[in-house]
């Protein structure tokens, strides 16, 4: 059976062109899984690539598929002229609004898909505070204790005339109960916004764009984006902006904070990363997906003294685990489990012939995974219930927290069981690079000077006096349109021999660890020589590794804590910080986007954006918004574009807030003493 | 680079902790778990656990919590090149090993009694050269010092200087920037104290050059005093981290010198001190850690020369200091006026009984005299032989447009300290009781008589420039000339005294602030009177006017008293406005004339602190040189630290020696006819007035009535005291109400 399918595939392959290995990644270890892949005649994402170009149409966001007259194309071609723009669906749609409405489509995709993982984690602790499910604890107290006043739920209660500490459970249960009203109170705004800085709650405040219940603002542009409703685009992208607030300050905010309670907050771990962490000898269990809340669980299990018996009763020397895309982040982050690759990788992974068990979740998972499986030994486990696979080979394994460790050691004993039906073909490249992981807000706090004076002004101060010429998070997919990983890294290495010190997040993130920028000695390769000194001053790498795709809300919350701690920036949009998505695949990174510029920080993205078929609604965004919340958005096509882009922008930034020049050193005599603030 | 300290100094954090936990254990199995340890005379337990932590080692037994607490603190040590990052651990690591120096000192304190001379000088006869912790009396008085800016920080030296010249030339160096130097730990057995002992450096509190302890663990006494200085001034909670740490920062300008090689306990305490904000500045080949962030500037500067020390030292940490350039053969500045010339350094003495000494100041116009003309009328040192005394008249004539017969005595005043700031001479006294002592080291320098007058003139336009536009000095030593010159001083001071006597809080309209003390205690606003002189002792109404007509902008500021909101307790609507908005909205209100309802507040350098005494239905006042227990039930420094800090504690209030005197001290709740206690000292001390006023208040002998420590310490002790002598307060009316 195995047999004829790879026989099939290979005759299909034939008639198809093959992608150069090196000009599709900068990874060796890519490279060579490519270059394995054609030799058994199995395709990958890279060749698809090869043998299929994007819509020319749809690149440019004027395809409008709304109604049942259409679809109407409204290309922008180059002999349009500067005569006025006449183009109109049949309904009179203009070009604006069309390339409006598929925006703010993937923003409500990209917000469903954050929020929604922030449903299921909220649901989840909802089972653990009601006492439900017990495989799982409420881990980081403190976390619980922090984010319980912005949901107002109090953290102390009067006994006796004395405020004493309230019942942790207690606290549980209100914050559950609140966090999971977000999605469909009625009434009300979100409650995390007074979380964000004061004069950025006045603006979304004054444009009407705090945001309702998150699922409502979801609802609302799916039904303002159909068929003759929203035909403004400023209007339309009003709403964008409302709704992908509720994933970055509503759902993705609220999975990442409850995981931390659920799971613990990451602190800085030392681990590996690329497909070299795969060990032949091993039972190699992959976990690919974006939700946290299995994994976990299959961490424990496979940790579990009698799972490691069983793997060795197999002949297996352990059992190694290996994430992949975001879920691999976040097992990365709390468990130091390596992640063995990015989102391009997926396919590579079990064509190593080494991966025994492939467990995914949601997003971000190829149904290529299932033909490729199908040519090995691999098990392919599906466990949500919204995301399954029509290939027959496809195993689905329903997860249920409240039996989430017997789900967890079911699919464990799956792939050991797996172990012996390893065919020959395995090779796994032995490449793989050491990384330093898990930053997170109060972790870099911590590490800005320890208990006593752990402080983001450390970096305010830095950022003030030069050494840090400001911030560049880097964060996002991978896309098979362009050279695996070079954007990522490229543009990295730029900003940081440039002092801008790199926050980074999701397969970004994950890039970042292959090339061996998450270490502290890139510090002193790469480094211009003020970053160099930081990071040598505080052992940290050059470039931060702060999680998944939910986790740039820490890089929100990080920001905002450099606001509270003092420094000439009173909002986002003072401080010279900027954020890129180079290789940006998935609508989620345009919700990201989206939030991240309304946030007040301009937002690069690699490659283009599918709005260049409407210029006046891009000029909207690149632009116009900016009045609005201080920040917009960009695009670069090379990642030295990208980076000289960013780098104006933290310059310019610098310029307003008056640090573009050096700092003198002030001596303070007694006089300048006596004026000192009190504190 | 900073991977090499982190590195060290965790790993000196961890063989800190453990040798201290190793005594602990020894400490537990000599003596009971209860045994007393602390440091000698201070409200602050071991000050910096109590002021981090909030934690009171009183007994052995509470040693234990803040040695498991560093213990905890200890982080992983830095494994490879793959490292986690470190800046956290470091300056954690930093902490434990000093929280283990402070309990390592107290155990000191404990197992060697005699270890450490409890007092302000060394007995280098005795072979007592280490001070240990400064006491609070020491500790409030230097404070001060600290808050006014005549010391502007301190530098803390550990180790050795290659040869005990550079040590010397270091010191003094910091000694003309007006630095407080403070000594801890050797370099293979040798000391910066005993260097500067062998270079004849005289060393002591008096000289600013405080010889801790020979161990690097004694430099967390340093630690203590400036963390009692934030709880003290600051008003900081202790347990306040936070505050402690970034008030040390902001407000007290430290830094450490590391003389030699830097080993991992060294490592460990310098990480410790950048939890401060005090950087280290070292002489060896050490690792730099430049950037910025937890201190003002550097963190740690290596490789610095010896005679590029100071400049460097004070520059990384952002302290700005001036010396005085003044044209005298000897250094001069605030580091020599508590040095003395003793016996056998004596060359020649002028006053102090022997023979007259006088000073005058006084106002001249602007024709009559020449500017920067000093003239010595009579024989000069030169002239004399060693060991002899002669009479010596200071005649300073001042012109100014501005210049007022009511700054004369103000001026005259600095002549004791200026006189004191030169290196080998003494001033004692003032007036016509004035003493001058000249040491044989300055006089081998070149120092003639006629310095004294360049100094004063220096100085009289270097810091009342804005009034002194002419200064002239002259210097009699011929027995006549003085006699005649102090004839006609005592003609002026008597004039003088009685212009100030007369002069009422209700006979002038405008008071002046004074928030001199803001540096330190930034919720704190001081209002003087004619009646009511400054708390600190150091300014009377009249120093404020003077000085608000030198600096306009200055911390003292004229209020108009405005509106008299209670005449009895001494409250105006103009001074509520003023210090309402002073205090930044921390203080409202406050009454000059009473200590029980919505007294003045204190910044925490008062001179005295009155207290109620109920049962005896009267009051009490200790000053801080007095260290006993009193009949309150607190000592002054635990008095001080319970009110410090720019709040207002009804019940209590601070207060300067003279005010006790002066006719409005607390007025209200009855005045000085309330006053049932106080320390001996402090009554011999203002004797005269006491009587005086007393008679005033129809009581001529309340001096005797006054209970002191002889009497008792205790409400109980005195009280049939008070009744065999009939005090008046216990026929008064009740003091609560």
């Amino acid at each position: 059976m195995a047999e004829e399918a790879k026989e099939k595939v290979v005759k299909v392959a034939k008639e198809k062109k093959l992608a150069d290995p090196v000009a599709a990644s900068i990874d060796l270890a890519t490279q060579i899984m490519i270059k394995r892949a054609q030799e058994l005649g199995i395709d990958t994402v890279f060749d698809r690539a090869e043998n299929m170009k994007p819509c020319n149409i749809g690149i440019q966001g004027t395809c409008c598929k709304v109604c049942a007259m259409g679809p109407c194309r409204l290309p922008l071609t180059k002999s349009a002229g500067d005569g006025p723009d006449e183009r109109k669906g049949l309904c009179g749609a203009t070009a604006n609004t069309i390339a409006a409405r598929n925006f703010a489509r993937m923003v409500a995709a990209g917000t469903s898909a954050h929020s929604d993982h922030g449903r299921t984690v909220a649901e989840v602790f909802l089972s653990v505070a009601r006492k439900e499910s017990h495989d799982y604890k409420i881990k980081d107290p403190l976390r619980l204790l922090q984010i319980a006043p912005c949901f107002d739920v109090a953290t102390t209660v009067e006994v006796d005339g004395q405020t004493v500490d309230r019942e942790i459970d207690e606290i549980a249960l209100e914050v559950a109960e609140k966090a999971i009203a977000e999605w469909g109170k009625p009434e009300g705004t979100l409650s995390y916004l007074k979380r964000a800085p004061q004069p950025l709650q006045d603006k979304w405040k004054k444009h009407g764009v705090e945001p309702r219940a998150i699922d409502r603002e979801v609802v609302d542009i799916m039904h303002r984006t159909t068929m003759g409703v929203d035909q403004d685009y400023k209007n339309i992208v009003k709403q964008c902006t409302r709704a992908s607030l509720a994933d970055g300050w509503g759902g993705a905010m609220m999975a990442t904070d409850l995981q931390d309670v659920m799971f613990g907050r990451p602190t800085p771990i030392q681990s590996e990363v690329n497909l070299g962490i795969m060990k032949q000898d091993h039972v190699n269990i992959l976990i690919h997906g974006h939700e946290p809340v299995l994994s976990e669980m299959i961490v424990a299990a496979s940790q579990s003294k009698e799972m490691i018996d069983h793997a060795k009763s197999v002949g297996a020397k352990g059992i190694q685990l290996g994430g992949i895309c975001c879920t691999g982040n976040e097992i990365l982050q709390r468990h130091g489990v390596p992640p063995a690759g990015t989102f391009l990788q997926q396919e590579l992974a079990i064509i190593t012939g080494a991966c025994d068990a492939m467990v995914v979740d949601v997003q971000c998972v190829f149904q290529n995974l299932a033909n490729v499986a199908k040519c090995f030994h691999t098990k392919l486990i599906t466990t949500h219930p919204m995301a399954k696979m029509e290939q027959e080979n496809v195993i689905h394994i329903e997860f249920d927290e409240h039996h989430a460790m017997e789900d967890a050691k079911r699919i464990v004993r799956m792939a050991i069981d797996n172990f012996k039906n390893r065919g020959a073909e395995v090779m796994i490249p032995k490449i793989k690079s050491t990384q330093i992981a898990g930053f997170g807000v109060e972790s870099i706090e911590y590490h800005l000077g320890g208990t006593f004076r752990g402080s983001y002004y450390t970096l305010n101060d830095n950022i003030i006096n030069g050494r840090i010429r400001g911030l560049g998070a880097v964060v996002g997919c991978n896309n098979a349109r362009t050279q695996h990983n070079n954007f990522h890294i490229t543009l990295v290495k730029e900003l940081i021999k440039n002092d801008v010190l790199v926050l980074t997040t999701g397969c970004a993130g994950i890039a970042c660890g292959m090339h061996g920028m998450l270490t502290p000695e890139t510090a002193g390769v790469y480094c211009g020589p003020g970053l160099k000194e930081v990071c040598e001053t505080v052992g940290i790498p050059p470039v931060l590794h702060l999680g998944s795709c939910v986790d740039n809300t820490r890089i929100l919350l990080a920001a905002t804590e450099m606001i509270k701690a003092g420094g000439p920036w009173k909002d986002l949009c003072d401080i010279p910080a900027v954020g890129a998505a180079p290789e940006w695949m998935s609508e989620k990174a345009i919700a990201i986007g989206q939030y991240v510029v309304s946030s007040g920080i301009y937002t690069i993205f690699g490659g283009y954006l599918p709005i260049d078929g409407a210029p006046e609604f891009r000029n909207y965004l690149f632009n116009e918004i900016e009045k609005l919340y201080g920040g917009r958005w960009d695009v670069a096509e090379t990642p030295i574009e990208m980076a000289q882009k960013m780098i104006a922008q933290i310059d310019k930034k610098r310029k307003e807030l008056g640090i573009d020049k050096a700092r003198d050193r002030v001596l303070m005599d007694m006089a300048d003493r006596q004026k000192l603030e009190a504190m | 680079m900073s991977r090499l300290v982190a590195f060290a100094a965790i790993q000196g954090g961890y063989n800190i902790v453990s040798k201290v936990e190793g005594m602990y254990k020894k400490a537990l199995e000599t003596y009971n778990a209860d045994t007393k340890v602390g440091f000698p005379n201070t409200a602050y337990y071991l000050p910096v656990i109590y002021s981090l932590l909030g934690l009171k080692v009183e007994t052995l037994e509470d040693m234990k919590k803040p040695l498991d607490f560093a213990r905890g603190l200890l982080p992983p040590h830095v494994k490879g090149s793959h490292h986690l990052p470190y800046l956290g651990p470091l300056l954690d690591a930093g902490m434990a090993a000093l929280f283990a120096f402070e309990i390592r000192e107290a155990l000191r304190y404990l197992n060697e009694p005699d270890f450490y001379l409890h007092s302000e000088d060394i007995d280098q006869e005795a072979g007592k050269i280490w001070l240990g912790a400064a006491d609070d009396t020491v500790f409030r008085k230097r404070g001060v010092e600290f808050v006014d800016g005549s010391a502007p920080g301190f530098a803390a030296i550990v180790g050795a200087a290659p040869s005990p010249e550079i040590a010397k030339l270091i010191v003094e160096e910091y000694q003309k920037r007006s630095l407080y130097i403070f000594l801890a730990a050797n370099q293979n057995g040798t000391t910066v104290a005993e260097q500067l002992l062998e270079a004849g450096v005289q060393i002591g509190w008096n000289t600013r050059i405080v010889p801790f302890g020979p161990d690097i663990s004694s430099a967390i006494f340093a630690l203590g005093f400036a963390n009692r200085a934030t709880m003290a001034f600051g008003g900081i909670k202790p347990g306040d981290y936070k505050k402690v740490l970034l008030y040390n920062k902001n407000r007290i300008f430290a830094f450490v010198n590391a003389l030699g090689d830097v080993n991992a306990e060294w490592a460990a305490a310098a990480a410790g001190c950048v939890n401060w904000g005090f950087p280290t500045i070292a002489d060896t080949d050490i690792p730099e850690i430049l950037p910025t962030g937890i201190c003002t500037y550097e963190h740690v500067v290596a490789n610095v020369k010896h005679e590029d020390m100071v400049q460097k030292s004070v520059e990384v940490r952002g302290l700005k200091v001036s010396v005085s350039k003044i044209d005298i053969p000897c250094a001069f500045g605030p580091a020599y006026e508590g040095e003395r010339v003793r016996g056998a350094d004596l060359f020649c003495q002028m006053g102090g009984g022997k023979t007259q000494a006088t000073e005058l100041v006084k106002l001249a116009q602007m024709n009559e005299i020449e500017d920067g003309k000093v003239e010595v009328i009579g024989p000069d040192i030169k002239d004399v032989k060693p060991g002899e005394a002669f009479p010596l008249g200071i005649y300073v004539q001042i012109a100014g447009r501005d210049f007022q017969v009511d700054f004369e005595p103000i001026l005259e005043r600095q002549i004791h300290h200026l006189i004191n700031y030169i290196q080998g001479v003494m001033h004692i006294g003032q007036r016509d009781i004035a003493w001058i002592r000249v040491g044989k080291a300055a006089v081998d320098k070149g120092f003639s008589l006629k310095d004294i007058g360049v100094v004063l003139h220096a100085k009289f336009h270097q810091d009342f420039q804005k009034i002194v536009d002419k200064v002239q000095v002259t210097l009699y030593t011929k027995k006549a000339d003085v006699e005649k010159l102090t004839k006609r001083a005592r003609g002026e001071y008597k004039t003088r005294d009685e212009r100030v006597e007369k002069m009422t809080d209700e006979s002038v309209q405008t008071y002046y602030s004074c928030t001199l003390c803001q540096s330190f205690a930034p919720n704190h606003v001081c209002t003087v009177s004619p009646e009511r002189t400054g708390l600190c002792g150091a300014y009377n109404w009249m120093d404020c006017k003077a000085s608000f007509e030198i600096n306009p902008t200055g911390p003292n500021q004229p209020i108009e008293k405005g509106e008299c909101l209670d005449t009895v307790l001494g409250q105006w609507k103009g001074v509520n406005e003023f210090i309402f908005k002073a205090s930044r909205g921390a203080v409202t209100h406050y009454n000059f004339y009473s200590m029980i309802k919505d007294p003045m507040t204190t910044c925490g350098c008062c001179e005295a602190i009155a207290a109620t005494l109920p049962t005896c239905n009267g009051i009490m006042t200790v000053h801080r040189d007095y260290t006993g227990e009193t009949p309150c039930g607190m000592k002054f420094t635990t008095l001080a630290g319970v009110m410090g800090g720019g709040a207002s504690s009804p019940g209590f209030v601070g207060h300067s020696k003279f005010n006790v005197t002066q006719g409005k001290f607390l007025l209200g709740d009855g005045g000085l006819l309330r006053m049932v206690w106080m320390p001996k000292s402090l009554k011999e001390e203002i004797k005269d007035r006491i009587i005086k006023r007393g008679a005033a208040l129809g009581c001529p002998n309340l001096y005797d009535m006054i209970a002191d420590e002889t009497v008792g310490i205790t409400e109980e002790e005195i009280m049939p005291f008070l009744q065999k002598v009939g005090h008046p307060a216990l026929s008064m009316p009740s003091l609560l109400g």
